[in-house]
Protein backbone atom coordinates (compact mmCIF):
# COMPACT_ATOMS: atom_id res chain seq x y z
CA UNK A 1 0.00 0.00 0.00
CA UNK A 2 2.68 2.38 1.06
CA UNK A 3 4.90 1.45 -1.80
CA UNK A 4 2.25 1.78 -4.48
CA UNK A 5 1.30 5.14 -3.07
CA UNK A 6 4.91 6.20 -3.21
CA UNK A 7 5.43 5.04 -6.75
CA UNK A 8 2.20 6.70 -7.86
CA UNK A 9 3.40 9.90 -6.34
CA UNK A 10 6.76 9.45 -7.93
CA UNK A 11 5.33 8.97 -11.42
CA UNK A 12 2.99 11.88 -11.22
CA UNK A 13 5.73 14.14 -9.92
CA UNK A 14 8.15 13.21 -12.66
CA UNK A 15 5.40 13.67 -15.24
CA UNK A 16 4.71 17.09 -13.90
CA UNK A 17 8.29 18.20 -13.86
CA UNK A 18 9.03 16.72 -17.31
CA UNK A 19 6.11 18.59 -18.78
CA UNK A 20 7.07 21.73 -16.97
CA UNK A 21 10.70 21.63 -18.13
CA UNK A 22 9.71 20.88 -21.71
CA UNK A 23 7.11 23.62 -21.84
CA UNK A 24 9.48 26.14 -20.32
CA UNK A 25 12.29 25.13 -22.69
CA UNK A 26 10.33 25.45 -25.89
CA UNK A 27 8.46 28.43 -24.48
CA UNK A 28 11.83 30.12 -24.42
CA UNK A 29 12.17 29.58 -28.17
CA UNK A 30 8.73 31.10 -28.69
CA UNK A 31 9.80 34.02 -26.54
CA UNK A 32 12.89 34.43 -28.69
CA UNK A 33 10.63 35.45 -31.58
CA UNK A 34 9.40 38.35 -29.50
CA UNK A 35 13.01 39.13 -28.62
CA UNK A 36 13.94 39.03 -32.30
CA UNK A 37 11.20 41.49 -33.19
CA UNK A 38 12.28 43.72 -30.32
CA UNK A 39 15.96 43.56 -31.34
CA UNK A 40 15.11 44.41 -34.95
CA UNK A 41 13.45 47.61 -33.82
CA UNK A 42 16.01 48.40 -31.16
CA UNK A 43 19.07 48.04 -33.41
CA UNK A 44 17.66 50.20 -36.19
CA UNK A 45 16.24 52.72 -33.74
CA UNK A 46 19.59 53.17 -32.02
CA UNK A 47 21.45 53.15 -35.33
CA UNK A 48 19.33 55.97 -36.68
CA UNK A 49 19.58 58.16 -33.55
CA UNK A 50 22.20 60.52 -35.01
CA UNK A 51 20.20 61.21 -38.14
CA UNK A 52 17.00 61.72 -36.16
CA UNK A 53 18.75 64.19 -33.85
CA UNK A 54 20.18 66.27 -36.65
CA UNK A 55 17.39 66.28 -39.22
CA UNK A 56 14.28 65.56 -37.13
CA UNK A 57 11.12 65.51 -39.21
CA UNK A 58 12.96 67.39 -41.94
CA UNK A 59 14.41 64.04 -42.93
CA UNK A 60 11.01 63.00 -44.28
CA UNK A 61 10.37 66.20 -46.21
CA UNK A 62 13.86 67.09 -47.42
CA UNK A 63 14.50 66.33 -51.06
CA UNK A 64 18.25 66.90 -51.09
CA UNK A 65 20.46 63.82 -50.84
CA UNK A 66 24.02 65.06 -50.83
CA UNK A 67 26.58 62.81 -49.11
CA UNK A 68 29.40 65.29 -49.79
CA UNK A 69 27.65 68.17 -48.03
CA UNK A 70 26.16 65.73 -45.49
CA UNK A 71 22.61 66.87 -46.16
CA UNK A 72 20.18 64.00 -46.19
CA UNK A 73 16.49 64.13 -47.06
CA UNK A 74 14.58 60.95 -47.81
CA UNK A 75 11.67 62.41 -49.77
CA UNK A 76 12.82 61.27 -53.26
CA UNK A 77 13.13 57.71 -51.95
CA UNK A 78 9.82 57.77 -50.10
CA UNK A 79 8.24 59.14 -53.27
CA UNK A 80 9.87 56.46 -55.42
CA UNK A 81 8.83 53.67 -53.06
CA UNK A 82 5.21 54.81 -52.79
CA UNK A 83 4.73 55.52 -56.48
CA UNK A 84 6.38 52.31 -57.66
CA UNK A 85 4.35 50.28 -55.14
CA UNK A 86 1.06 51.96 -56.10
CA UNK A 87 1.87 51.43 -59.74
CA UNK A 88 2.54 47.77 -58.97
CA UNK A 89 -0.86 47.50 -57.26
CA UNK A 90 -2.66 49.19 -60.14
CA UNK A 91 -1.23 46.58 -62.48
CA UNK A 92 -1.27 43.55 -60.18
CA UNK A 93 -4.64 43.81 -58.44
CA UNK A 94 -6.90 43.24 -61.47
CA UNK A 95 -4.74 40.31 -62.56
CA UNK A 96 -4.60 38.84 -59.07
CA UNK A 97 -8.35 39.09 -58.68
CA UNK A 98 -8.88 37.47 -62.06
CA UNK A 99 -6.50 34.67 -61.13
CA UNK A 100 -8.14 34.18 -57.73
CA UNK A 101 -11.64 34.06 -59.23
CA UNK A 102 -10.60 31.73 -62.01
CA UNK A 103 -8.78 29.34 -59.69
CA UNK A 104 -11.44 29.27 -56.98
CA UNK A 105 -14.67 29.53 -58.95
CA UNK A 106 -14.28 28.78 -62.61
CA UNK A 107 -11.33 26.53 -63.34
CA UNK A 108 -11.82 22.80 -63.85
CA UNK A 109 -10.97 20.88 -60.69
CA UNK A 110 -7.95 19.21 -62.25
CA UNK A 111 -6.29 22.46 -63.26
CA UNK A 112 -6.57 24.27 -59.94
CA UNK A 113 -3.67 22.81 -57.99
CA UNK A 114 -1.11 22.76 -60.81
CA UNK A 115 -1.99 26.27 -61.99
CA UNK A 116 -1.82 27.80 -58.54
CA UNK A 117 1.46 26.00 -57.93
CA UNK A 118 2.92 27.41 -61.14
CA UNK A 119 1.90 30.94 -60.20
CA UNK A 120 3.35 30.51 -56.73
CA UNK A 121 6.56 29.29 -58.32
CA UNK A 122 7.00 32.85 -59.54
CA UNK A 123 7.41 33.85 -55.90
CA UNK A 124 10.20 31.31 -55.50
CA UNK A 125 12.37 32.84 -58.24
CA UNK A 126 15.07 34.88 -56.45
CA UNK A 127 14.65 38.62 -56.71
CA UNK A 128 18.15 39.05 -58.15
CA UNK A 129 17.29 36.74 -61.05
CA UNK A 130 14.07 38.59 -61.77
CA UNK A 131 16.20 41.75 -61.75
CA UNK A 132 18.66 40.22 -64.21
CA UNK A 133 15.76 39.34 -66.49
CA UNK A 134 14.38 42.82 -65.92
CA UNK A 135 17.58 44.50 -67.10
CA UNK A 136 18.05 42.46 -70.24
CA UNK A 137 14.52 41.47 -71.29
CA UNK A 138 11.80 43.51 -69.58
CA UNK A 139 13.38 46.98 -69.70
CA UNK A 140 14.14 46.85 -73.45
CA UNK A 141 10.68 45.39 -74.06
CA UNK A 142 8.99 48.22 -72.19
CA UNK A 143 11.18 50.83 -73.87
CA UNK A 144 10.53 49.51 -77.37
CA UNK A 145 7.00 48.14 -77.25
CA UNK A 146 5.07 49.47 -74.25
CA UNK A 147 6.29 53.05 -73.91
CA UNK A 148 5.82 54.24 -77.53
CA UNK A 149 2.07 53.51 -77.67
CA UNK A 150 1.64 54.93 -74.15
CA UNK A 151 3.27 58.21 -75.13
CA UNK A 152 1.40 58.31 -78.45
CA UNK A 153 -2.08 57.73 -77.05
CA UNK A 154 -1.77 58.94 -73.46
CA UNK A 155 1.03 61.45 -74.01
CA UNK A 156 -1.21 64.32 -72.99
CA UNK A 157 -0.86 63.09 -69.40
CA UNK A 158 2.36 64.21 -67.70
CA UNK A 159 2.74 60.59 -66.59
CA UNK A 160 3.71 59.48 -70.06
CA UNK A 161 5.84 62.36 -71.27
CA UNK A 162 9.54 62.67 -71.89
CA UNK A 163 12.15 60.30 -73.26
CA UNK A 164 12.02 56.64 -72.24
CA UNK A 165 15.26 55.26 -70.87
CA UNK A 166 14.29 51.68 -70.24
CA UNK A 167 15.39 51.80 -66.63
CA UNK A 168 12.50 53.77 -65.19
CA UNK A 169 9.72 54.04 -62.65
CA UNK A 170 7.43 52.26 -65.11
CA UNK A 171 9.80 49.28 -65.42
CA UNK A 172 10.15 49.19 -61.63
CA UNK A 173 6.37 49.18 -61.21
CA UNK A 174 5.88 46.40 -63.74
CA UNK A 175 8.54 44.21 -62.16
CA UNK A 176 7.03 44.78 -58.70
CA UNK A 177 3.61 43.86 -60.09
CA UNK A 178 5.02 40.58 -61.38
CA UNK A 179 6.54 39.89 -57.98
CA UNK A 180 3.43 40.59 -55.88
CA UNK A 181 0.93 38.74 -58.08
CA UNK A 182 1.68 35.37 -56.40
CA UNK A 183 0.96 36.56 -52.86
CA UNK A 184 -1.99 38.80 -53.71
CA UNK A 185 -3.65 36.15 -55.85
CA UNK A 186 -3.06 33.25 -53.46
CA UNK A 187 -4.37 35.12 -50.40
CA UNK A 188 -7.38 36.40 -52.39
CA UNK A 189 -8.04 32.87 -53.54
CA UNK A 190 -7.86 31.55 -49.98
CA UNK A 191 -10.28 34.23 -48.86
CA UNK A 192 -12.71 33.57 -51.71
CA UNK A 193 -12.67 29.86 -50.87
CA UNK A 194 -13.93 30.61 -47.36
CA UNK A 195 -17.16 32.01 -48.79
CA UNK A 196 -19.76 29.46 -47.72
CA UNK A 197 -21.35 27.37 -50.44
CA UNK A 198 -24.87 28.38 -49.44
CA UNK A 199 -24.07 31.94 -50.47
CA UNK A 200 -23.42 30.70 -53.98
CA UNK A 201 -26.37 28.31 -53.96
CA UNK A 202 -28.71 31.08 -52.93
CA UNK A 203 -27.59 33.27 -55.81
CA UNK A 204 -27.78 30.38 -58.26
CA UNK A 205 -31.26 29.50 -57.01
CA UNK A 206 -32.36 33.03 -57.84
CA UNK A 207 -31.30 32.41 -61.40
CA UNK A 208 -27.92 34.14 -61.37
CA UNK A 209 -25.35 32.98 -63.89
CA UNK A 210 -21.92 31.79 -62.76
CA UNK A 211 -20.34 35.19 -63.20
CA UNK A 212 -23.26 36.97 -61.53
CA UNK A 213 -22.98 34.60 -58.60
CA UNK A 214 -19.31 35.52 -58.21
CA UNK A 215 -20.12 39.21 -58.45
CA UNK A 216 -23.19 39.27 -56.19
CA UNK A 217 -22.61 36.51 -53.65
CA UNK A 218 -18.88 35.84 -53.51
CA UNK A 219 -16.93 39.06 -53.97
CA UNK A 220 -18.90 41.26 -51.52
CA UNK A 221 -18.52 38.57 -48.87
CA UNK A 222 -14.77 38.33 -49.43
CA UNK A 223 -14.27 42.07 -49.80
CA UNK A 224 -12.38 42.80 -46.59
CA UNK A 225 -10.14 39.77 -47.05
CA UNK A 226 -9.34 40.73 -50.62
CA UNK A 227 -8.52 44.21 -49.37
CA UNK A 228 -6.17 42.55 -46.88
CA UNK A 229 -4.52 40.60 -49.70
CA UNK A 230 -3.98 43.82 -51.63
CA UNK A 231 -2.40 45.50 -48.61
CA UNK A 232 -0.19 42.45 -48.15
CA UNK A 233 0.96 42.85 -51.75
CA UNK A 234 1.62 46.51 -51.08
CA UNK A 235 3.79 45.56 -48.11
CA UNK A 236 5.82 43.20 -50.26
CA UNK A 237 6.26 45.84 -52.94
CA UNK A 238 7.53 48.39 -50.45
CA UNK A 239 10.24 46.12 -49.07
CA UNK A 240 11.29 44.52 -52.34
CA UNK A 241 14.89 45.41 -53.05
CA UNK A 242 17.07 43.72 -55.63
CA UNK A 243 14.86 43.51 -58.71
CA UNK A 244 13.73 47.10 -58.27
CA UNK A 245 17.25 48.34 -57.67
CA UNK A 246 18.32 46.73 -60.92
CA UNK A 247 15.62 48.27 -63.11
CA UNK A 248 14.41 51.54 -61.61
CA UNK A 249 17.37 53.64 -62.72
CA UNK A 250 18.53 54.81 -59.27
CA UNK A 251 18.27 58.54 -59.66
CA UNK A 252 17.06 60.48 -56.62
CA UNK A 253 14.67 62.88 -58.28
CA UNK A 254 10.96 63.45 -58.07
CA UNK A 255 9.49 63.46 -61.53
CA UNK A 256 5.92 63.40 -62.79
CA UNK A 257 6.85 61.11 -65.64
CA UNK A 258 6.80 57.34 -65.19
CA UNK A 259 9.36 57.20 -67.97
CA UNK A 260 12.09 58.81 -65.92
CA UNK A 261 14.44 56.94 -63.61
CA UNK A 262 13.62 56.93 -59.92
CA UNK A 263 14.93 55.52 -56.66
CA UNK A 264 13.36 53.61 -53.76
CA UNK A 265 14.11 53.42 -50.05
CA UNK A 266 15.27 49.83 -50.29
CA UNK A 267 17.41 50.54 -53.36
CA UNK A 268 19.30 53.42 -51.82
CA UNK A 269 20.21 51.22 -48.88
CA UNK A 270 21.35 48.43 -51.19
CA UNK A 271 23.42 50.78 -53.33
CA UNK A 272 24.99 53.11 -50.83
CA UNK A 273 25.26 51.36 -47.48
CA UNK A 274 28.64 49.77 -48.09
CA UNK A 275 30.06 52.98 -49.52
CA UNK A 276 28.70 55.20 -46.76
CA UNK A 277 31.72 56.57 -44.95
CA UNK A 278 30.58 59.14 -42.42
CA UNK A 279 28.58 58.29 -39.33
CA UNK A 280 25.77 60.62 -40.34
CA UNK A 281 25.54 59.03 -43.78
CA UNK A 282 25.25 55.53 -42.28
CA UNK A 283 22.78 56.75 -39.69
CA UNK A 284 20.60 58.35 -42.39
CA UNK A 285 20.51 55.10 -44.34
CA UNK A 286 19.64 53.18 -41.18
CA UNK A 287 16.81 55.65 -40.55
CA UNK A 288 15.46 54.84 -44.02
CA UNK A 289 15.66 51.16 -43.06
CA UNK A 290 13.87 51.89 -39.80
CA UNK A 291 11.08 53.70 -41.66
CA UNK A 292 10.82 50.75 -44.03
CA UNK A 293 10.54 48.35 -41.08
CA UNK A 294 7.88 50.41 -39.31
CA UNK A 295 5.81 50.90 -42.48
CA UNK A 296 5.96 47.24 -43.45
CA UNK A 297 5.02 46.17 -39.91
CA UNK A 298 2.01 48.45 -39.84
CA UNK A 299 0.95 47.26 -43.29
CA UNK A 300 1.38 43.61 -42.35
CA UNK A 301 -0.55 43.99 -39.12
CA UNK A 302 -3.42 45.70 -40.96
CA UNK A 303 -3.45 43.05 -43.67
CA UNK A 304 -3.34 40.13 -41.24
CA UNK A 305 -6.21 41.55 -39.23
CA UNK A 306 -8.35 41.92 -42.35
CA UNK A 307 -7.53 38.46 -43.65
CA UNK A 308 -7.64 36.67 -40.30
CA UNK A 309 -11.04 38.05 -39.44
CA UNK A 310 -12.48 36.48 -42.53
CA UNK A 311 -10.63 33.20 -42.31
CA UNK A 312 -11.83 32.79 -38.73
CA UNK A 313 -15.48 33.77 -38.98
CA UNK A 314 -16.73 30.90 -41.04
CA UNK A 315 -20.35 30.56 -41.97
CA UNK A 316 -21.14 34.20 -41.31
CA UNK A 317 -23.33 36.30 -43.57
CA UNK A 318 -22.45 39.06 -45.97
CA UNK A 319 -20.81 41.86 -44.05
CA UNK B 1 -15.83 36.62 -67.89
CA UNK B 2 -14.43 33.12 -67.50
CA UNK B 3 -12.24 33.74 -70.52
CA UNK B 4 -11.04 37.04 -69.12
CA UNK B 5 -10.03 35.51 -65.80
CA UNK B 6 -8.35 32.60 -67.56
CA UNK B 7 -6.41 35.18 -69.58
CA UNK B 8 -5.19 36.71 -66.30
CA UNK B 9 -3.74 33.35 -65.34
CA UNK B 10 -2.13 32.93 -68.75
CA UNK B 11 -0.61 36.42 -68.69
CA UNK B 12 0.71 35.95 -65.15
CA UNK B 13 2.50 32.80 -66.26
CA UNK B 14 4.24 34.53 -69.20
CA UNK B 15 6.93 36.29 -67.08
CA UNK B 16 7.72 32.99 -65.34
CA UNK B 17 8.15 31.19 -68.66
CA UNK B 18 10.17 34.08 -70.06
CA UNK B 19 12.46 34.07 -67.02
CA UNK B 20 13.00 30.32 -67.15
CA UNK B 21 13.61 30.46 -70.91
CA UNK B 22 16.10 33.36 -70.89
CA UNK B 23 17.99 32.05 -67.89
CA UNK B 24 18.33 28.63 -69.52
CA UNK B 25 19.31 29.95 -72.97
CA UNK B 26 21.81 32.50 -71.66
CA UNK B 27 23.10 30.43 -68.80
CA UNK B 28 23.66 27.07 -70.41
CA UNK B 29 26.67 28.19 -72.47
CA UNK B 30 28.43 29.59 -69.40
CA UNK B 31 28.07 26.51 -67.27
CA UNK B 32 30.80 23.88 -67.39
CA UNK B 33 33.03 22.07 -64.91
CA UNK B 34 35.39 25.04 -64.48
CA UNK B 35 32.41 27.27 -63.80
CA UNK B 36 31.41 25.09 -60.86
CA UNK B 37 34.86 24.45 -59.43
CA UNK B 38 37.03 27.53 -60.02
CA UNK B 39 37.18 30.96 -58.49
CA UNK B 40 36.49 34.12 -60.52
CA UNK B 41 39.17 35.62 -62.74
CA UNK B 42 39.71 39.33 -63.42
CA UNK B 43 37.67 40.87 -66.20
CA UNK B 44 39.00 40.10 -69.68
CA UNK B 45 40.67 36.88 -68.61
CA UNK B 46 38.65 33.94 -69.92
CA UNK B 47 37.67 30.99 -67.73
CA UNK B 48 37.14 30.98 -64.01
CA UNK B 49 33.89 30.35 -62.26
CA UNK B 50 31.70 30.68 -59.26
CA UNK B 51 33.04 27.81 -57.20
CA UNK B 52 33.69 30.00 -54.20
CA UNK B 53 30.24 31.54 -54.43
CA UNK B 54 28.60 28.11 -54.48
CA UNK B 55 30.70 27.10 -51.49
CA UNK B 56 29.87 30.36 -49.72
CA UNK B 57 26.14 30.03 -50.30
CA UNK B 58 26.16 26.59 -48.68
CA UNK B 59 28.16 27.92 -45.71
CA UNK B 60 25.99 30.98 -45.13
CA UNK B 61 22.73 29.07 -45.58
CA UNK B 62 24.15 26.39 -43.26
CA UNK B 63 24.79 28.96 -40.55
CA UNK B 64 21.29 30.37 -41.02
CA UNK B 65 19.89 26.84 -40.60
CA UNK B 66 21.94 26.20 -37.45
CA UNK B 67 20.36 29.26 -35.87
CA UNK B 68 16.99 29.32 -37.56
CA UNK B 69 15.87 25.69 -37.53
CA UNK B 70 16.00 24.94 -33.78
CA UNK B 71 14.43 28.28 -32.91
CA UNK B 72 11.82 28.11 -35.65
CA UNK B 73 10.79 24.49 -35.16
CA UNK B 74 10.66 24.56 -31.36
CA UNK B 75 8.82 27.86 -31.32
CA UNK B 76 6.34 26.34 -33.77
CA UNK B 77 5.91 23.29 -31.52
CA UNK B 78 5.25 25.55 -28.56
CA UNK B 79 2.70 27.63 -30.44
CA UNK B 80 0.76 24.62 -31.63
CA UNK B 81 0.91 22.45 -28.49
CA UNK B 82 1.16 24.89 -25.59
CA UNK B 83 0.28 28.21 -27.17
CA UNK B 84 -3.47 28.29 -26.50
CA UNK B 85 -3.09 31.36 -24.35
CA UNK B 86 -2.58 35.08 -24.74
CA UNK B 87 1.21 34.75 -24.97
CA UNK B 88 0.96 32.08 -27.66
CA UNK B 89 -1.49 34.07 -29.73
CA UNK B 90 0.68 37.18 -29.55
CA UNK B 91 3.83 35.28 -30.54
CA UNK B 92 1.97 33.64 -33.39
CA UNK B 93 0.80 37.02 -34.63
CA UNK B 94 4.26 38.55 -34.29
CA UNK B 95 5.79 35.63 -36.23
CA UNK B 96 3.20 36.20 -38.93
CA UNK B 97 3.99 39.88 -39.13
CA UNK B 98 7.74 39.14 -39.10
CA UNK B 99 7.37 37.13 -42.31
CA UNK B 100 6.81 40.49 -43.98
CA UNK B 101 10.15 41.92 -42.81
CA UNK B 102 11.82 43.52 -45.83
CA UNK B 103 14.92 41.47 -46.60
CA UNK B 104 17.12 44.56 -46.82
CA UNK B 105 16.12 45.41 -43.25
CA UNK B 106 17.23 41.96 -42.13
CA UNK B 107 20.59 42.73 -43.72
CA UNK B 108 20.78 46.01 -41.89
CA UNK B 109 20.07 44.18 -38.65
CA UNK B 110 22.90 41.75 -39.38
CA UNK B 111 25.15 44.75 -39.97
CA UNK B 112 24.30 46.70 -36.83
CA UNK B 113 24.06 43.57 -34.68
CA UNK B 114 27.15 41.65 -35.81
CA UNK B 115 29.33 43.55 -38.28
CA UNK B 116 29.53 46.73 -36.21
CA UNK B 117 30.54 44.82 -33.08
CA UNK B 118 32.93 42.35 -34.69
CA UNK B 119 34.41 44.98 -36.96
CA UNK B 120 34.29 42.86 -40.09
CA UNK B 121 31.90 41.60 -42.73
CA UNK B 122 31.54 37.89 -42.15
CA UNK B 123 29.81 34.64 -43.06
CA UNK B 124 28.31 34.63 -39.57
CA UNK B 125 26.72 38.06 -40.02
CA UNK B 126 25.22 36.83 -43.31
CA UNK B 127 23.89 33.72 -41.63
CA UNK B 128 22.32 35.73 -38.83
CA UNK B 129 20.66 38.08 -41.32
CA UNK B 130 19.22 35.13 -43.26
CA UNK B 131 18.04 33.42 -40.09
CA UNK B 132 15.93 36.51 -39.31
CA UNK B 133 14.03 35.78 -42.52
CA UNK B 134 13.98 32.04 -41.90
CA UNK B 135 12.72 31.85 -38.31
CA UNK B 136 9.20 33.22 -38.83
CA UNK B 137 8.61 31.06 -41.92
CA UNK B 138 9.73 27.87 -40.17
CA UNK B 139 7.74 28.74 -37.05
CA UNK B 140 4.50 29.28 -38.94
CA UNK B 141 4.83 26.22 -41.17
CA UNK B 142 5.75 24.01 -38.21
CA UNK B 143 2.80 25.34 -36.22
CA UNK B 144 0.44 24.73 -39.11
CA UNK B 145 1.62 21.21 -39.83
CA UNK B 146 1.41 20.24 -36.14
CA UNK B 147 -2.15 21.55 -36.01
CA UNK B 148 -3.06 19.07 -38.72
CA UNK B 149 -2.15 16.11 -36.49
CA UNK B 150 -5.44 14.47 -35.50
CA UNK B 151 -6.41 14.87 -31.85
CA UNK B 152 -7.17 11.15 -31.61
CA UNK B 153 -3.48 10.30 -32.05
CA UNK B 154 -2.49 12.57 -29.15
CA UNK B 155 -5.35 11.23 -27.02
CA UNK B 156 -4.34 7.64 -27.68
CA UNK B 157 -0.82 8.39 -26.53
CA UNK B 158 -1.94 10.32 -23.45
CA UNK B 159 -4.40 7.55 -22.58
CA UNK B 160 -1.49 5.13 -22.42
CA UNK B 161 -0.04 7.28 -19.67
CA UNK B 162 2.68 8.86 -21.77
CA UNK B 163 3.36 12.36 -20.48
CA UNK B 164 2.46 15.26 -22.70
CA UNK B 165 6.01 16.28 -23.42
CA UNK B 166 6.90 12.79 -24.63
CA UNK B 167 3.70 12.64 -26.64
CA UNK B 168 4.61 15.93 -28.28
CA UNK B 169 8.20 14.99 -28.89
CA UNK B 170 7.78 11.42 -30.11
CA UNK B 171 4.23 11.16 -31.42
CA UNK B 172 3.04 14.57 -32.58
CA UNK B 173 6.28 15.80 -34.12
CA UNK B 174 6.84 12.43 -35.72
CA UNK B 175 3.40 12.43 -37.29
CA UNK B 176 3.86 15.93 -38.64
CA UNK B 177 7.44 15.25 -39.70
CA UNK B 178 6.94 15.49 -43.44
CA UNK B 179 5.03 18.75 -43.11
CA UNK B 180 7.80 20.23 -40.97
CA UNK B 181 10.47 19.08 -43.41
CA UNK B 182 8.52 20.62 -46.29
CA UNK B 183 8.40 23.95 -44.49
CA UNK B 184 12.10 23.75 -43.68
CA UNK B 185 13.10 22.98 -47.27
CA UNK B 186 10.89 25.73 -48.67
CA UNK B 187 12.40 28.22 -46.23
CA UNK B 188 15.88 27.11 -47.31
CA UNK B 189 14.86 27.62 -50.94
CA UNK B 190 13.60 31.05 -50.05
CA UNK B 191 16.73 32.27 -48.24
CA UNK B 192 19.19 30.68 -50.69
CA UNK B 193 18.24 33.25 -53.28
CA UNK B 194 18.25 36.28 -51.01
CA UNK B 195 20.70 38.95 -52.05
CA UNK B 196 19.84 42.11 -50.18
CA UNK B 197 20.60 40.78 -46.66
CA UNK B 198 24.05 39.62 -47.79
CA UNK B 199 25.23 42.81 -49.50
CA UNK B 200 26.58 44.28 -46.31
CA UNK B 201 26.81 41.29 -44.00
CA UNK B 202 28.76 38.60 -45.83
CA UNK B 203 29.75 41.22 -48.43
CA UNK B 204 31.59 39.03 -50.98
CA UNK B 205 35.06 37.84 -51.75
CA UNK B 206 36.84 36.75 -54.91
CA UNK B 207 38.60 33.80 -53.26
CA UNK B 208 37.73 30.60 -51.45
CA UNK B 209 36.27 31.02 -48.00
CA UNK B 210 38.91 31.46 -45.33
CA UNK B 211 37.01 31.55 -42.06
CA UNK B 212 33.54 32.21 -40.79
CA UNK B 213 34.56 35.60 -39.43
CA UNK B 214 35.71 36.83 -42.84
CA UNK B 215 33.80 38.19 -45.83
CA UNK B 216 32.48 35.37 -47.96
CA UNK B 217 31.22 35.10 -51.51
CA UNK B 218 27.66 33.94 -52.21
CA UNK B 219 25.81 33.12 -55.42
CA UNK B 220 23.13 35.83 -55.33
CA UNK B 221 25.57 38.63 -54.49
CA UNK B 222 27.98 37.40 -57.15
CA UNK B 223 25.17 37.36 -59.74
CA UNK B 224 24.23 40.90 -58.77
CA UNK B 225 27.84 42.11 -58.91
CA UNK B 226 28.30 40.60 -62.37
CA UNK B 227 24.91 41.78 -63.66
CA UNK B 228 25.51 45.47 -62.99
CA UNK B 229 28.96 45.60 -64.60
CA UNK B 230 29.28 46.69 -68.25
CA UNK B 231 31.28 43.62 -69.28
CA UNK B 232 29.59 41.05 -71.56
CA UNK B 233 31.65 38.11 -70.33
CA UNK B 234 30.63 38.90 -66.74
CA UNK B 235 27.02 39.13 -67.90
CA UNK B 236 27.42 35.62 -69.25
CA UNK B 237 28.70 34.55 -65.82
CA UNK B 238 25.71 36.20 -64.17
CA UNK B 239 23.36 34.17 -66.38
CA UNK B 240 25.32 31.01 -65.62
CA UNK B 241 25.05 31.67 -61.89
CA UNK B 242 21.36 32.43 -62.26
CA UNK B 243 20.83 29.10 -64.01
CA UNK B 244 22.54 27.15 -61.24
CA UNK B 245 20.67 29.04 -58.52
CA UNK B 246 17.32 28.62 -60.24
CA UNK B 247 17.89 24.89 -60.74
CA UNK B 248 18.74 24.54 -57.06
CA UNK B 249 15.63 26.42 -55.98
CA UNK B 250 13.29 24.71 -58.42
CA UNK B 251 14.56 21.31 -57.30
CA UNK B 252 13.78 22.24 -53.70
CA UNK B 253 10.34 23.63 -54.56
CA UNK B 254 9.11 21.11 -57.09
CA UNK B 255 10.86 18.20 -55.40
CA UNK B 256 9.26 18.94 -52.05
CA UNK B 257 5.75 19.30 -53.47
CA UNK B 258 6.16 16.20 -55.56
CA UNK B 259 7.36 14.08 -52.67
CA UNK B 260 4.71 15.27 -50.22
CA UNK B 261 1.95 14.90 -52.80
CA UNK B 262 2.93 11.32 -53.51
CA UNK B 263 2.97 10.47 -49.84
CA UNK B 264 -0.55 11.66 -49.15
CA UNK B 265 -1.97 10.75 -52.52
CA UNK B 266 -3.48 14.20 -52.92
Amino acid sequence: MDRSKLSFFHISRSKLSGDFIFEAAIGFFALSIMILAFLLFRELFIGSALSRDIFGMGFLTGSTWDPVAEVFGALPFIFGTLVSSFLALVIAVPFSLGIAIFLSELAPEKLRTPLSFIIELLAAIPSVIIGLWGIFILAPFIRDYLAPPLSTYLGFLPLFQGPMYGLSMLTGGVILAIMIIPITSSVSREVIMTVPTHQREAALALGATGWETTRIAVLPYARSGIFGAVILGFGRAIGETMAVTMVIGNSPRISESLFSPSYTMASVIANEFVEATSKLYISSLIEIGFLLLVISFIINIAARILVWKLLKVEGGGVT
Amino acid sequence: MAILTAACVAIAIIPLLSILYTVTINGISAVNLDFLTQIPRPVGEPGGGLGNAIQGTFIVVGIACLIGLPVGILAGVYLSEYGQNRFGRIVSFVADVLTGTPSIVAGMFGYTFIVLYSGSFSAIAGGVALSVLMIPIVTRTTEESLRLVPGSIKEASLALGIPKWKTTLYIVINTARSGIITGVLLSIARISGETAPLLFTSFGNMFWANGLDKPISTMPVQIYTYAITPFPDWHAKAWGGALILIILILILNIGVRFVTRKKYGM
